[in-house]
């Protein structure tokens, strides 16, 4: 089955899911109007997984990668980063937890355009009080990392779509976060450069990093070792629903 | 997270919009020069004043026939008065225990003449102690003495405008000129004084205080100068002059004794009220240089919606985003005051190049206030952007187009 050979790539199994997710539920107010983005979102992911949230748009899909991205907090439900209480931080200790434990790729790159790629790529270090130095010698690993060692000092308008993309897939694994989430990534790049991407992360993948892949591309999903489908505020299909919950079960036990 | 690091990156910003930082600043720049002209103009011609104040001497009283109700200058004398005498004079010098020096000074003018040569001039009529009291000294030759007032004698000291005009290269001392139609010997001549509130001391000719009355046809001193004994003795000076002028003057106060100082205060508090009035127009364009920053850094935080979410994703705290935008305006406007700063001064240096001796001045005092006033105008103008910039939800931020 598709789900027990995803399971069996995962290299260490991990007793505590590195993401646990449970009744989550996120509420918006729009004037007199209430929307429920989330319903009830119960989700473990552990650490090395590869997955893939798919969704049609409105589903709650983006609710729940911000939620994930700690970039919002849940209305009700609890959600544990890597052992942190996430739902009950503030936020500045939201931004803490977004500096050290999850790292963005965004659709459309959203490096800073007048910064060098050792410079964007070094962004997060600067909010975590690292030295110059330091910073400077992990952006240079985290560009090699992602072969664009060649390119430090290029500005984003002197580099090619999935060049940038490369670069702020750098910028996310720099500080070496416990999730490494992707926002459509080859949604601004052409077949060819996005499967180079994709590839990118399935090296990382293979290289223990735990990747979320948030897309409505199908093919990229299945690509993945698990597929996470939302649907009106609630998962709908889960391929590797059955390994979490046992970890989880394992867990609690 | 290091201060330093979110500079770096206000001074990369204020460098990609290098145009527009500037055009944003102007109002700065237009306020600072402006408070830096006016403060340097104010402070300098308040320092002017200042010299030539202690350059007349230290310690005097000036002693005035009539009664004035102000201090200061002008104001005509009103009422019978009595005319301030050489009696009145000998009884100070006499009976002034707090007095150092009293000069009976008349003034006139008239046409000098030596030889085939003549100039129109001051004449200052004066006592035998005004040049220690008034710190104008002769150069060559002697000061009048004593006796030289009491006999009413027909001596003159020339200024050097004075000497230079009648007598070239000549020397004048022993010989004769003509004041106003008298015939007065040339005793001495005047170190050179140079110019007192556009006044040129050197195109002074002096005679005995009463030799000058008789000249005149006056009965008594335009006014007497006094010098007290020293600073403390100031104003038991001014009530010793005060009680022994009276009891001369038929127990009447008709006489106006004003102390340096007083001139001193009364010049100051001008200049301060000035200076107010000017500071208070700089701090207008200073006002709307800073809604200036404030409007421009409203449109960059939009601009940039996209990137603080971004910094936001990444890490970024409220107080890292607000430190940087705050940075960021506090930049732009201390560029705005170096710039003003720069151009107050090239004025400055300009403006004494073409006219020297003008009382403007750049101090340590004006370029405190430039930096001062534009740093406080960019963190005051930065708050309001700086806050909305840190309070934009990152999720929104991040999809703004």
């Amino acid at each position: 089955m598709n789900a027990s050979s995803a399971a069996s790539k995962v290299p260490v199994p991990d007793p505590v899911p590195v993401i646990d997710i449970r009744a989550l539920r996120r509420r918006f107010t729009l004037g007199a109007e209430v929307v429920e983005a989330l319903r009830g979102v119960d989700l473990r992911i552990s650490a090395g997984e590869y997955v893939a949230i798919v969704g049609p748009s409105g589903s709650g899909k983006s609710t729940l990668m911000n939620l994930i991205g700690c970039l919002d907090t849940p209305t009700e439900g609890s959600y544990f980063l890597d052992g942190e209480e996430v739902h009950l931080l503030n936020d500045d200790q939201l931004a803490e937890i977004r500096n050290r434990k999850i790292g963005f790729v965004f659709q459309s790159f959203n490096l800073l355009p007048r910064a060098s790629a050792v410079d964007n790529v070094a962004l997060p270090l600067l909010y975590s009080g690292r030295k110059r130095a330091a910073r400077r010698q992990a952006a240079v690993e985290a560009l090699t990392r992602v072969q664009l060692g060649g390119r430090l000092y290029h500005r984003p308008d002197q580099l090619s779509g999935g060049q940038r993309q490369r670069v702020a897939i750098a910028r996310a694994l720099v500080n070496r976060p416990a999730v490494l989430l992707a926002d459509e990534p080859t949604g601004n790049l052409d077949q060819k450069t996005g499967a180079e991407i994709v590839s990118l992360f399935e090296q990382l993948h293979r290289d223990g990093v735990t990747v979320l892949l948030v897309t409505h591309d199908h093919k990229l999903a299945e690509r993945t070792h698990r597929q996470i489908e939302i649907v009106d505020g609630l998962i709908a299909r889960d391929t590797g629903a059955g390994r979490a919950a046992a970890g989880a079960a394992s867990a609690a036990g | 997270m290091p201060v330093l690091e979110l500079l770096l990156t206000a001074l990369d910003t204020l460098l990609a919009n290098k145009v527009r930082a500037v055009l944003t600043t102007l109002g700065v720049i237009i306020g600072v020069l402006s408070v830096i002209l006016l403060v340097s103009l104010g402070e300098g011609a308040r320092l002017y004043l200042s010299e030539t104040f202690a350059g007349l001497g230290s310690n005097l009283l000036q002693v005035s026939p009539g009664r004035r109700e102000t201090k200061g200058f002008g104001a005509p004398p009103v009422g019978t008065i009595h005319k301030l005498t050489r009696e009145d004079e000998l009884a100070l010098k006499r009976r002034g225990y707090a007095l150092d020096g009293v000069t009976g000074i008349v003034n006139g003018g008239g046409t000098i003449r030596y030889q085939n040569r003549r100039r129109d001039t001051f004449v200052l009529g004066v006592g035998a102690r005004f040049d220690e009291i008034r710190q104008m000294r002769v150069d060559q030759g002697r000061f009048f003495a004593e006796e030289d007032i009491d006999a009413h004698r027909r001596f003159a000291i020339v200024g050097r405008t004075v000497l230079a005009e009648l007598f070239g290269d000549e020397n004048p001392l022993g010989q004769v000129i003509k004041v106003a139609e008298g015939e007065f010997r040339v005793i001495g001549i005047m170190e050179h004084k140079g110019t007192t509130l556009g006044f040129d001391m050197d195109d002074l000719v002096f005679i005995p205080a009463t030799t000058a009355m008789d000249l005149f046809a006056v009965e008594g001193f335009t006014n007497l100068l006094v010098r007290a004994r020293d600073k403390a003795n100031i104003e038991p000076a001014l009530e010793e002059i005060t009680d022994i002028l009276r009891r001369r003057h038929n127990d009447l106060v008709d006489f106006t004794v004003i102390s340096q100082d007083d001139m001193l205060a009364t010049v100051n508090s001008i200049m301060s009220t000035m200076s107010l009035v000017l500071i208070a127009i700089a701090s207008i364009s200073l006002l709307v240089g800073g809604i200036g920053i404030a409007n421009i850094m409203l449109v960059s935080v939009r601009e940039r919606t996209r990137e603080i979410g971004v910094r936001r994703a990444v890490g970024a705290k409220k107080r890292h985003v607000l430190l940087q935008f705050l940075l960021e305006s506090v930049v732009i406007s201390l560029l705005g005051g170096l710039i003003g700063l720069a151009i107050g001064a090239l004025i400055i240096f300009a403006a004494r190049l073409l006219v020297p001796g003008l009382p403007v001045q750049l101090s340590l005092n004006i370029v405190l206030i430039a930096v001062g006033f534009s740093g406080a105008v960019g963190v005051l103008s930065g708050v309001v952007p700086a806050k909305r910039a840190s309070d934009l939800d990152p999720v929104e931020a991040l999809r703004y187009e």
